[in-house]
């Protein structure tokens, strides 16, 4: 049984500035080639590995991200 | 990337609490700002006193900290937020009254209101976030502003001959009789921010018991004033503002547990003999 989580961005709030990535322990999250509405580079999950341990979510200056997490 | 056996709502650990409203920060991408309103919120949250918290918004960047607290909002005149708070809290004293301050806000144009509040025991929490510039205005040096730090008005950094020393006025206001719990905290890591809350829940509960003065220093960061990215900030806080403003606990429960940092009489001793 492992424990997977998963992270939901509100991309139209996001602003880019890179925190989340910076923190996250499993390189999960890096900002998109597209932009959103107001033309920032938006995060995006990159890859399967999220543990869900809400770092990325605690330090988002905009409280964009949800983190869900479930043992599969 | 979307995982619809994960996102599921009885799976969800973490989300942007209510007490914050949905509208959208006016915030520079990767200011604390955001990061220790939500540590405030979530707190409110927590401890279910969103009916009974007043803010008092200051003039700065937060000036408009009340379009994103769903709580009762103040806003005061430049550095009078706790004259403010003063009253609010004696005219309701069980609500929970607290600043919302930055450095050019509550250490230079407010000092005095400051001091009186902090030396009068107001039952109110002052958060005070410091990131050593005037941010709002375009970066000008702030009394919290390091020694050798460049900013618009100190180009090729700040000199202690012409312009002083930064001032540690978290360390000043532990010294006065009237604050109960003094501590400096950051948000910059998850780590920082679990502690950060811990702090503030500390001072909202010493405030539910009519303790006195709580003050909480947020050492922070002003990536478009210091012309930084988010994370090239956050490390330069790391590497040259944690070492004059140490973290951690500097009064608690009316005792100063951390009296003076010894590295600052020897910077300062330094500095004298150079001039």
């Amino acid at each position: 049984m492992a424990i997977k989580g998963a992270i939901v961005i509100d991309v139209e709030r996001c602003k880019g500035c890179g925190v989340c990535v910076s923190v996250c322990p499993k390189q999960v999250i890096a900002l998109s080639k597209n932009v959103n509405v107001k033309g920032y580079n938006y995060a995006e999950m990159v890859n399967e590995d999220c543990i869900g341990c809400a770092s990325c979510g605690m330090v988002c200056p905009d409280g964009v991200i949800t983190v869900y997490k479930a043992k599969l | 990337m979307f995982n619809e056996e994960i996102v599921k709502p009885e799976n969800l650990v973490y989300k942007k609490t209510d007490v914050l409203t949905d509208v959208v920060m006016h915030y520079c991408p990767g200011c604390p700002h955001g990061t220790i309103h939500r540590i405030i919120a979530e707190v409110i949250d927590e401890m279910g006193i969103q009916d009974k918290a007043i803010g008092i918004a200051p003039v700065g960047c937060s000036v408009l900290a009340y379009n994103y607290f769903n709580v009762d909002f103040v806003e005061a005149a430049h550095g009078r937020a706790p004259a403010l708070a003063s009253a609010i809290q004696r005219l309701h004293p069980n609500h929970h009254t607290f600043t919302y301050q930055g450095d050019g806000d509550l250490a230079a144009i407010g000092t005095a209101e400051t001091i009186h509040a902090c030396n009068r025991g107001e039952n109110i929490i002052i958060f005070f976030v410091n990131n050593a510039i005037y941010g709002m205005t375009g970066g000008q040096m702030a009394p919290t502003t390091l020694v050798g730090m460049p900013s618009a008005t100190t180009p090729y950094g700040r000199r202690v001959d012409l312009n002083g020393w930064p001032l540690q006025i978290t360390e000043l206001v532990a010294q006065l009789p009237g604050t109960y719990y003094v501590t400096r905290q950051s948000a910059s890591t998850a780590a920082d921010v679990r502690k950060a809350k811990a702090a503030v829940r500390k001072a909202f509960e010493n405030q539910a018991a009519k303790k006195g003065t709580q003050f909480i220093e947020f050492v922070s960061t002003c990536n478009s004033g210091w012309k930084m990215t988010p994370v090239q900030a956050n490390e330069w806080m790391r590497q040259n503002m944690f070492p004059k403003y140490v973290l951690g606990d500097i009064k608690l429960e009316g005792e100063i547990v951390r009296p003076y940092n010894p590295e600052d009489s020897k910077v300062i001793r330094d500095l004298v003999s150079v001039k």
